[in-house]
């Protein structure tokens, strides 16, 4: 198969303007007339809210076709760049060509968007792309499987459904950028297949994401942002959710009640059953989330929630109060719909407990202390950071997407997806003329002079030079 | 070192600039001890070594220290309106704890080149330059530390069993310069932790060589192959001309021209002249001296061809169509060894380079304007450049890596600061501006005013709130 789509990209179709256009046109189609269908698929997947399968999947999806077809054509145009006296006379550009054929590993828990974005990125940089859905979400698998097979060109676009052999196999064979969004552990697995082939690779991983609430802030308008952030992605199943917070002792009760008060007001007083939250996608990783809560670290540490419903895979929204560091829940990504807070003497000491951890795919800040907002963007490493606000970085396509250190390598969303995928390759233009018989041998004193002045810069020691004066 | 770069001192604009600073002293004071090291080494002529690795050091050290101020300084990134009282921008900061491994063949040049760029970025560093070339390597170890900041960059010395070692601890970025298969197994290594890579390799760089129908033009060409060739580093150098591509029309021609400007350039006595390096060690010697063993490839020989195995010097060699499947044509040749193989009409070299895996540098010498358009859409390399060799290496505008299996990543001016750097997305918002549908109990009339959000439809938004529009009628339940 993968000799077949290395035959496409040889042909060249899959470099014009007109071929992308039209795939991408082709996936706003099918993102509009399957609508139902997607959302559809996402609830028997993942119970998703449609709310969320639209604004955080489909719209997303859409809006960032659109912003790559307006686009496109200004990327796609080589950017002349200056040249300077040491190459003098010469032009020189950068040259944007697809890389070729590269596959693209998704995840299960935003199983349309994280599958069909980093595609655009692929195509809208002129590749062919074989493209690997996660099986733990089986509807929208087969369902992407069907809508791209009929909407876009299988002559450069594919689809492969499976689990663990399919990506092995996969993995094996040699592509020319590989692109994994999932956790650390398999993304080894994924490094050291491409490190045979010495492929390139676009991995989004995750992390502990913190969040930091000063006692200095808008307390409502804190608490429902981290809920929106937090229950209302996936219920806590996304790479950027708030993963656990930071904040003083004194402070903790109330934002503890804020929390309860909003979370009611969002979800009512039956949570657990509430229409508007996802459910845990598996029984795998509800036993995974139950084991948090069980830990005999954290007992007692339950302020609000903790009931489930283990026949529908359901977890109430669950906060916990002064989690032990070293307890289960804190030692690895919860991915759930579980809120340990810890709580600090001073807002500043957070800092540390954060930078002595890996480093997260996003960190949060709640705070009015213009100081605080500093210091937190400037020492708290993270892929991106927000103050004031949850996961909202992810929407802006001006800024980059990508992780650090455990939580990922490079950047995709908006123009960062085009340069993900292709390779930007320098040219230089020179005339048969402009020949400085410095560079050749034999090598003179006389040249020697010369050629440091040239490269050292500056005319007065390129006159001197020549006059021999240096 | 982890603990002083936690310190923070690292990151000071100051700071840095002090490290860029001592860099530029360590080259201007010790450019003697540089010279008699590269000499030692690599038997490399003073204004090689100046033109290659020193004058090409300080240009780019010059360029950082003018730039830094803007390197260092946040990218606002444009919102949309509807993101009110809310800035967003990217923000540069180090990665931390970098590993570079540098290369024999250009051991100043290509240990501190790396180097200004993570020192630019507010990095520590640890460097270990090749043992192949141990008179540069000693004098880096030993000179550089009375120049830098020993808390934050050291130079550790050895072969492969250091850096075996080093590659088994965690870094923050791997930076490594050298040959195709350990850019393989550095990158496993980097696999274990997650670290970033950027490997600069090579491969078998092509010079295609149109029919020129002006003297000035032929002369300038071959010149410059020449020199891009025989004149850098004897051909040890990742972006050297490997072989060249004619067609069978101007061969003769060529081979002549070439014969001739050879001789001009490097002396009826080359080694006596000084104006070509030497191979670096007895191992590569032998390797050279292999690939011209096989009898079919000696016959290829028009030009040189003597070898002085105890002085490891091979002068400058030219070969007419050597088979394609022997060695000399499969291999990256890394020495005086020029091939030139003849096509039957110029346009073949875009299948003859296709055919094979992706180099660091393609180079073209022609006036077709439709030549340079086909090379440039239908084959793909690091970089290509036309009319001239080896010059891409000293701008510093422009990207210097490989695509494939010539390296992941590239250098060189900003994309030097950009690949040690991480660039942070900051958003900050205000309390204000919150949009009540952004949060559940999630009905119809919030998806519609969503919709229209994602549209940047404002009008639309604003009827929608009104009540007097309505979007798709959906299944909410």
């Amino acid at each position: 198969m993968v000799e077949e789509l290395r035959g496409s990209f040889a042909s060249g179709k899959t470099r014009s303007y007109e071929w992308r256009a039209s795939q991408l046109k082709g996936i706003i189609k099918l993102a509009d007339e399957h609508e139902q269908e997607i959302v559809q698929a996402l609830r028997s997947d993942l119970s998703k809210p449609e709310m969320e399968a639209y604004v955080q999947e489909i719209g997303m999806l859409k809006n960032s076709c659109t912003v790559t077809l307006k686009e496109l054509k200004h990327w796609m145009t080589p950017e002349k760049v200056k040249t300077s006296l040491i190459t003098y006379p010469s032009s020189a550009e950068i040259v944007s060509e697809p890389l070729g054929v590269v596959l693209v590993i998704s995840a299960w828990n935003y199983p349309f968007l994280l599958s069909l974005d980093p595609v655009i990125g692929a195509i809208a940089a002129g590749n062919a792309v074989v493209l690997k859905p996660s099986e733990i979400s089986p509807a929208t698998s087969s369902l992407l499987a069907k809508l791209v097979g009929e909407y876009l060109d299988s002559s450069a676009i594919r689809v492969v459904e499976g689990a663990v052999a399919e990506t092995s196999a996969l993995l094996e064979q040699k592509w020319d950028k590989i692109c994994y969004t999932g956790n650390g552990k398999v993304a080894r697995i994924v490094m050291a297949a491409a490190a045979k082939h010495l492929t390139p690779l676009l991995l989004e991983l995750g992390g502990k994401c913190p969040v930091v609430v000063d006692s200095d802030t808008n307390l409502q308008v804190t608490s429902r942002r981290i809920i929106a952030g937090k229950w209302g992605c996936n219920n806590g199943q996304a790479c950027i959710s708030p993963d656990y917070i930071l904040t003083t002792k004194d402070f903790a009760p109330k934002l503890v009640d804020s929390l309860k008060q909003e979370l009611e007001t969002c979800y009512g007083k039956n949570q657990l059953e509430s229409k508007d939250l996802s459910r845990i996608v598996n029984s795998n990783h509800y036993t995974r989330l139950i084991k948090l809560l069980d830990d005999e670290k954290v007992a007692g540490k339950i302020v609000h929630g903790g009931e489930k419903k283990e026949t529908e895979l359901r977890i109430a929204p669950t906060i916990l109060l002064d989690v032990p560091r070293d307890s289960l829940i804190m030692s690895e990504e919860i991915f759930g719909p579980l809120l340990p807070i810890i709580t600090v003497d001073k807002v500043e000491d957070s800092f540390e407990i954060i930078n002595s951890g890996t480093k997260p795919l996003a960190a949060y800040l709640f705070t009015n202390n213009k100081k605080l907002k500093k210091q937190f963007v400037m020492s708290i490493s993270a892929g991106g950071v927000v103050v004031n606000d949850t996961t909202l970085h992810l929407a802006v396509h001006t800024l980059p997407f990508g992780g650090v250190g455990e939580s990922g390598m490079g950047a995709y969303h908006g123009k960062f997806s085009f340069d993900a995928f292709c390779h930007k390759k320098a040219v230089v233009y020179r005339g048969f003329f402009g020949d400085a018989a410095i560079r050749y041998p034999p090598y003179t004193r006389g040249k020697l002079r010369l050629l440091k002045a040239i490269m050292g810069g500056g005319i007065f020691g390129i006159i001197r030079a020549l006059f021999g004066w240096s | 070192m982890r603990v002083y770069f936690r310190s923070g001192a690292t990151r000071e604009a100051s700071w840095r600039k002090q490290q860029l600073k001592g860099l530029l002293a360590f080259l201007k004071e010790n450019e003697g001890d540089i010279m008699k090291a590269l000499k030692q080494d690599l038997g490399k002529h003073y204004a090689e070594a100046y033109r290659d690795e020193v004058g090409t050091l300080i240009k780019s050290l010059n360029f950082a220290l003018q730039s830094l101020k803007r390197w260092m300084s946040p990218k606002k990134a444009e919102l949309p309106l509807m993101a009110l009282l809310s800035t967003a921008e990217v923000m540069p900061e180090p990665l931390g704890l970098i590993l570079v491994f540098s290369s024999w063949n250009f051991p100043i040049g290509l240990s501190l080149e790396p180097l200004i760029g993570a020192l630019a970025a507010g990095n520590t560093v640890v460097l270990k330059p090749s043992d192949l070339s141990p008179a540069c390597s000693s004098l880096l170890a030993n000179t550089l530390r009375s120049y830098l900041d020993n808390r934050a960059v050291k130079v550790i010395q050895g072969g492969a069993a250091v850096g075996e070692k080093l590659l088994q601890e965690r870094w923050d970025k791997i930076f490594f310069t050298g040959s195709t298969q350990v850019g393989r197994i550095v990158m496993s290594a980097a696999a274990k932790h997650l670290t970033p890579v950027i490997l600069e390799l090579g491969g078998k760089c092509p010079a295609v060589l149109d029919s020129l129908s002006w003297n000035w033009d032929r002369e300038a060409s071959i010149k410059r192959i020449l020199v891009g060739k025989f004149g850098t580093c004897a051909g040890q150098a990742c972006i050297t001309i490997d072989y060249v591509l004619v067609e069978k029309e101007s061969l003769s021609t060529v081979v002549e021209m070439m014969k001739e400007i050879t001789g001009k350039m490097f002396g009826e006595n080359p080694r006596e002249s000084n104006s070509i390096a030497r191979i670096v060690n007895k191992s590569h010697f032998l390797r050279l001296k292999n690939l011209v063993d096989d009898p079919a490839v000696k016959a290829s020989i028009v030009h040189g061809g003597k070898m002085d195995e105890d002085n490891l010097f091979i002068e400058p060699t030219i070969l007419v169509d050597p088979p394609l499947e022997s060695e000399i044509m499969t291999e990256e040749i890394f020495g005086p060894l020029l091939p030139i193989i003849s096509l039957e009409k110029i346009e073949e070299s875009m299948e003859f380079i296709k055919s094979r895996p992706k180099p660091l540098a393609i180079y073209v010498f022609t006036r077709s304007k439709t030549l340079e358009r086909r090379i440039l859409s239908e084959t793909s390399s690091g970089s290509v450049t036309f009319n001239d060799a080896i010059v891409q290496y000293a701008a510093d505008t422009i990207p210097f890596g490989g695509v494939g299996k010539s390296g992941i990543g590239r250098y060189h001016g900003n994309y030097s600061f950009e690949a040690f750097s991480h660039e942070k997305a900051v958003v900050r918002r205000s309390f204000f501006t919150d949009f009540w549908f952004r949060y559940p109990p999630w009905n119809d009339h919030k998806l519609q005013l969503f919709k229209t959000a994602y549209n940047f439809d404002y009008l639309g938004m604003l009827l929608v709130i009104l009540g007097l529009k309505r979007i798709k009628a959906s299944h909410m339940v």
